[in-house]
């Protein structure tokens, strides 16, 4: 719709006042030192803030003070368990955001919204958020089951949604931006290391019966088989919130796979790992690979259940670096001691960031030009993880790790992979 | 002719008023008071009033709780959803798949051919048939299972609840077929009209409106009917009527097949107005919450079963616009309250406190010009 | 099966014997109370997994607290935080009867309504109390692990323990029902309330007693899950459907049917599961169960029905 022209000029006037020039020294340095005093005096480096006639031509919820975004997890239903960090991670960001200026120097404000684990109900506050709130952007969903039922929604309103689950991928809207990892980085990389480290030829797979874990393991057996010459000795779903695994831990016993890979959530999932060390499978004996223990389930799970087992993810709280160690303590500061910081968790935490880097990039709170911001493969942030890049598909590129647990519920890392590009389209699989 | 149908199709005056009232609100009042997509909102929450009404007929005339009748909302939806998701799902707009041309949750679980049960959904009529013929036969094999053996009062709900309980996690495990948790979403157009557009919507709520007012008057009809009056007599003393020679169960049947063709013509209009179907409206919980909404507006009362849907659900959405971890409290207090203080929900009220007060005025307004002089015909449910 | 050894097979064939009579200890358990309550009494409890996750938060209030103030006791915490769970429930039960059922007694479909309501408070209030996120309590080192009695059988010293738990639990059921004169006024008020009340029993208290009874059982129920599955706000609900798919398939007013069904369930999963995968092992046996229901509405094992 806006040619490039309009968009140009839009940066430029922003220029002139000052914002344009702040936009690189931002992203790349404020960002990376996150003193809370860096960003006010970053804050007050653009006195003169560019007027709402020029940052918003699309009626959003834009005054010369604020902006106004949505947030909308489940914080009532059966996804609560798991969406209270993330919930817990954007309020942070955004708190930090403010009180380092804001965005094209507004505050943020934001309007929650309860998805009570109800698809149509995350549907229908979308639209409430978008059509009746004008938000510039909504930070929430978690399920895939609640992105797919938001889409449609975004893509008619022409709304914006920073997405932080793993995901199964098989997705590209120019309405989302996806901040956790799509399938392919989390699983390939995972998998070269437990072969490589563990000499592993023999893979038990086993999932929720649901399209992420479905879509992951099909990726992982045709890398076992193709790629990595090893063999897949039996691949199985779990009914959701199943609780009885007795059958299948046996099953596995039979099968002695040397790696047994899973990818189980929700309650099902504390079973599982209950169940496994209550049958004598422990990382002592056998080597586990999961995709779903972040240390928000470890705290539900009991770290003395998943001792010795994997997983792999991009974040870890334990991860060793200034950074996240600092993030943690602003977390823990604001949360309490006690609340856990999963990889989603931190995936969250980018949302708020990467929306104001592309805004200020666009210059804009205009979706189309914040989504063309997104899509030029320059937005960056020095996120707790360690930097992360933008690219155009609208995923992030990232590293992936593999933690061991430990009995405190946190995990020792073992491995940091490259970066790896998302592609969230696979071809071959 | 003409007073035939006026006492037997719209209940009498009274009927009339009523009926007349709800259409104002939902044709004139809520359009000129709502934008769209608070229209939209409502237009969602009167497709749980057919259900509601549905069980006005099944539990409130009936007799019998049914507390799977999202069984039957989730048939309707679902044939919807599987037409209209087999027009979204035309070979240029899937080339990326892996298979084009079948849905896209389908590819994603390996399926590689249309399954053979969603072929016919490629038709409109068989589709339209479907979401008429499918839920009566089931509820009509679930009825003589269960009538025909005299299960009635406690344990026919339980079972029913069992089922949609069943069929929830069939639902859910069957996704190469159903789309699993996720549902069938991004529905686009129904024979190349756009239904996300606002004018689609428009054209869809006074659909809407108009099928739930032409489901309360069949309702009414059955009521005005031998049968509804049969009804009647067998819920207060079933074997009375069994005694004097009626097959109890076959009208026990009918009941329960009426209520879930209304249940399942809300849940294809749910699907056209929201524009997708999950298994998260079909299960135990919306069952339960659907019979909610019938005992809230009164159990005996079709035109409040809309009511109580309405306030029970812009309740939910108030509360939880408002109070997001508080709304649990509030809704569950209503339940209990319900239940407890006013058991004959908001037509009890309007009973109890309102109708004395507008019958006065209405006689004053009758001393003063002539009305037309009709005797009111006794809605007789009282007991 | 090629490929494997007969001690293998062997070994294979006594932990899956033992994985389903352990499902089939968990499934009785759940559906004691509820049968209790609702076979003795027609009550619709829809709270009856509400009070199971009461259990299971008060054995993670025992661990923390014997963590944080007596940690010598911690190998023995466990068996009395069960009593806790156990008295709280009873006691919580005993306050919703009082307060809330005695009243709807006259209209049992009202019960189911009101109880609905009465979970989604107590979920609101977990989630307040305890947080939204799963918790985790801490376990005894004697019930984590597995006993070896040759060294390729491993039974599950946790399935072991709800076994024990369950069997107790049911005797306890059945000499309260048929053995004590608490039973014999309960089984005398549920055939007929009036004469119960003509010839001195109290039926209110006896109501009152029943119905904390059942919860108090679900109260141990949830306790004993801790060992093999998870703790949240919204824990019950995942419980509440298999509950009453047992109740009702063993035909509700009896012990005896609650027992059988519990046990033809979980075998027929528990072995399907292991021939297909578990979602369509759970399928298959849900099937059957619809079909059975169909031909035998009123459940597997009761020849007559109330209403």
């Amino acid at each position: 719709m806006l040619s490039k022209k309009s968009r140009f000029s839009a940066t430029d006037s922003c220029g002139r006042s000052g914002n344009g020039a702040a936009v690189p020294f931002r992203n790349q340095i404020a960002l990376a030192v996150v003193g809370a005093f860096m960003f006010a005096a970053a804050g007050s480096a653009f006195a003169e803030t560019p007027p709402t006639s020029k940052v918003n031509t699309t009626h959003l919820a834009v005054t010369d003070k604020e902006v106004i975004v949505g947030q909308l997890h489940s914080s009532t239903g059966t996804m609560a368990i798991s969406e209270t960090g993330s919930i817990e991670a954007e309020r942070l960001a955004i708190e930090q955001i403010n009180a380092a200026g804001g965005v094209l120097g507004r505050k943020i404000k934001i309007i929650e919204e309860d998805g009570a684990s109800d698809w149509p109900t995350f549907a229908e506050k979308a639209k409430k958020l978008l059509e009746e709130n004008h938000v510039a952007a909504i930070f929430g969903c978690w399920t895939s089951a609640s992105r797919k039922a938001v889409l449609p929604v975004l893509e008619r309103d022409n709304g914006l949604l920073y997405y932080p689950t793993f995901y199964e991928g098989l997705e590209q809207s120019k309405n989302v931006v996806y901040t956790g990892q799509e399938a392919t980085q989390q699983v390939f990389a995972g998998l070269d290391w437990v072969a490589k480290t563990k000499h592993a030829k023999t893979f038990y797979l086993i999932g929720s019966d649901y399209i992420w874990p479905r879509t992951t393991m099909k990726l992982a057996r045709k890398y076992i088989e193709t790629v990595l010459h090893g063999k897949v000795v039996g691949e199985e779903y779990a009914a959701l919130g199943s609780t009885a695994f007795g059958s299948t831990i046996n099953k596995i016993r039979l099968k002695k796979p040397d790696v047994i890979y899973a990818a189980v959530v929700g309650g099902s999932n504390v079973s599982w790992f209950k169940q496994l060390k209550a049958a004598g499978i422990t990382g002592k004996t056998n080597t586990l690979l999961t995709l779903s223990v972040t240390e928000d389930e470890a705290k539900g799970i009991g770290g003395e259940n998943l001792l010795g087992f994997y997983s792999a993810m991009k974040y870890f709280q334990s991860l060793d670096t200034p950074r996240n160690k600092e993030f943690v303590k602003q977390f823990k500061a604001k949360f309490g001691a006690d609340a856990p910081i999963g990889d989603v968790t931190q995936a969250a935490y980018e949302g708020p960031w990467l929306w104001k880097a592309a805004v200020e990039k666009a210059g804009s709170f205009d979706t189309d030009k914040v989504v063309k911001a997104e899509e030029s493969g320059k937005i960056t942030f020095d996120a707790p993880e360690g930097m992360v890049y933008l690219e155009p598909n609208h995923h992030l590129r990232t590293r992936l790790r593999v933690g061991e647990w430990r009995a405190d519920g946190q995990a020792d890392i073992v491995y940091t992979s490259d970066y790896i590009m998302p592609n969230p389209f696979p071809k071959g699989y | 002719m003409m007073n035939a149908f006026y006492s037997k199709w719209l209940g009498g005056k009274r009927g009339a008023i009523e009926l007349a009232v709800l259409a104002a609100f939902i044709f004139i009042v809520m359009p000129l008071w709502l934008d769209i997509f608070r229209l939209n909102m409502v237009g969602k929450y009167l497709t749980y009033a057919f259900a509601a009404v549905g069980l006005v007929m099944v539990w409130g005339y009936g007799g019998i709780l049914s507390l799977g009748q999202g069984i039957f909302f989730g048939i309707g939806g679902y044939c919807m959803a599987m037409f209209l998701k087999l027009e979204a799902s035309d070979l240029a707009s899937t080339a990326r798949q892996t298979t084009p041309g079948i849905p896209d949750f389908m590819d994603w679980n390996q399926v590689t051919s249309l399954p053979l049960i969603w072929e016919p959904f490629h038709s409109l009529t068989f589709t339209l048939i479907a979401i008429l013929v499918l839920p009566s036969v089931v509820a009509y094999v679930i009825g003589v299972a269960m009538f025909k053996r005299r299960v009635g009062g406690v344990y026919f709900s339980i079972i029913t609840q069992a089922i949609a309980a069943i069929l929830t996690i069939l639902v859910v495990g069957q996704q190469g077929m159903t789309g699993g948790i996720n549902g069938i979403t991004d529905l686009k157009t129904l024979h190349g009209w756009n239904i996300n557009t606002n004018s689609a919507k428009y054209i869809l709520y006074y659909l809407n409106g108009a099928l739930l007012i032409g489901a309360i008057v069949l309702c009414k009809f059955v009521l005005s009917s031998k049968l509804g009056r049969l009804l009647l007599a067998m819920r207060d003393k079933e074997d009375r009527v069994r005694f004097s020679g009626y097959d109890v169960a076959n009208f026990k049947i009918f009941t329960f097949s009426l209520g879930a063709v209304i249940s399942a013509i809300g849940g294809a209009m749910f699907t056209l107005q929201v524009g997708f179907m999950s298994p998260s409206i079909i299960g135990i919980v919306p069952s339960i919450e659907m019979v909610i909404f019938a005992a809230i507006g009164g159990r005996m009362s079709l035109v409040g079963a809309v009511y109580g849907t309405l306030l029970v659900n812009y309740g939910k959405t108030a509360f939880s616009e408002s109070f997001p971890s508080l709304w649990l409290f509030l809704m569950g207090a209503l339940f209990i309250g319900v239940v407890m203080v006013f058991p004959n929900g908001l037509a009890g009220l309007y009973d109890t406190y309102l109708k004395g007060r507008l019958e006065k005025v209405m006689a004053k307004l009758r001393e003063r010009g002539p009305l037309r002089k009709l005797s009111p015909v006794k809605a007789g449910v009282q007991k | 099966m090629d490929g494997y050894s007969l001690t293998d097979l062997w070994s294979i064939l006594v932990m899956q014997g033992f994985s389903g009579l352990s499902l089939f200890s968990v499934l009785l358990l759940m559906a004691l109370g509820l049968a209790i309550i609702f076979g003795q009494m027609g009550v619709i409890n829809m709270a009856h997994g509400e009070f199971m996750t009461i259990g299971a938060y008060t054995i993670y209030l025992c661990s923390k607290i014997t963590e944080q103030y007596f940690p010598a006791l911690m190998p023995y915490y466990f068996v009395i935080a069960i009593f806790a769970a156990f008295a709280i429930a009873f006691a919580i039960g005993y306050l919703v009867e009082f307060s809330l059922i005695r009243h709807l007694y006259k209209r049992p479909l009202d019960t189911l309504l009101a109880t609905w309501g009465l979970s989604l408070i107590m979920q609101q209030i977990f989630r307040s109390t305890f947080g939204a996120r799963e918790v985790s309590a801490t376990l005894p080192d004697w019930l984590m692990g597995s006993w070896k009695p040759t060294p390729d059988i491993d039974i599950p010293l946790n399935g072991l323990f709800v076994m024990g738990i369950s069997i107790i639990v049911t005797i306890a059921v059945v000499l309260f029902l048929y053995r004590t004169s608490w039973g014999l006024k309960v089984r005398a008020t549920t055939q007929n309330r009036v004469m119960a009340g003509a010839v001195g029993i109290n039926t209110k208290k006896v109501d009152r007693i029943t119905f904390a009874v059942g919860c108090g059982i679900a109260g141990i129920a949830g306790a004993s899950f801790t060992t093999i599955a998870s703790t949240g706000p919204t824990s019950g609900s995942l419980y509440i459907v298999d509950t009453f798919l047992v109740v009702v398939f063993g035909g509700a007013s009896s012990v005896v049917g609650t027992v059988l069904s519990a046990f033809s369930i979980a075998q027929a999963q528990s072995i399907l599961t292991f021939f297909m995968t578990e979602a369509m092992g759970k399928v298959v046996t849900l099937m059957a169960i619809i079909v059975i229901l169909m031909l035998r509405p009123e459940g597997l094992f009761t020849s007559k029905v109330r209403r």
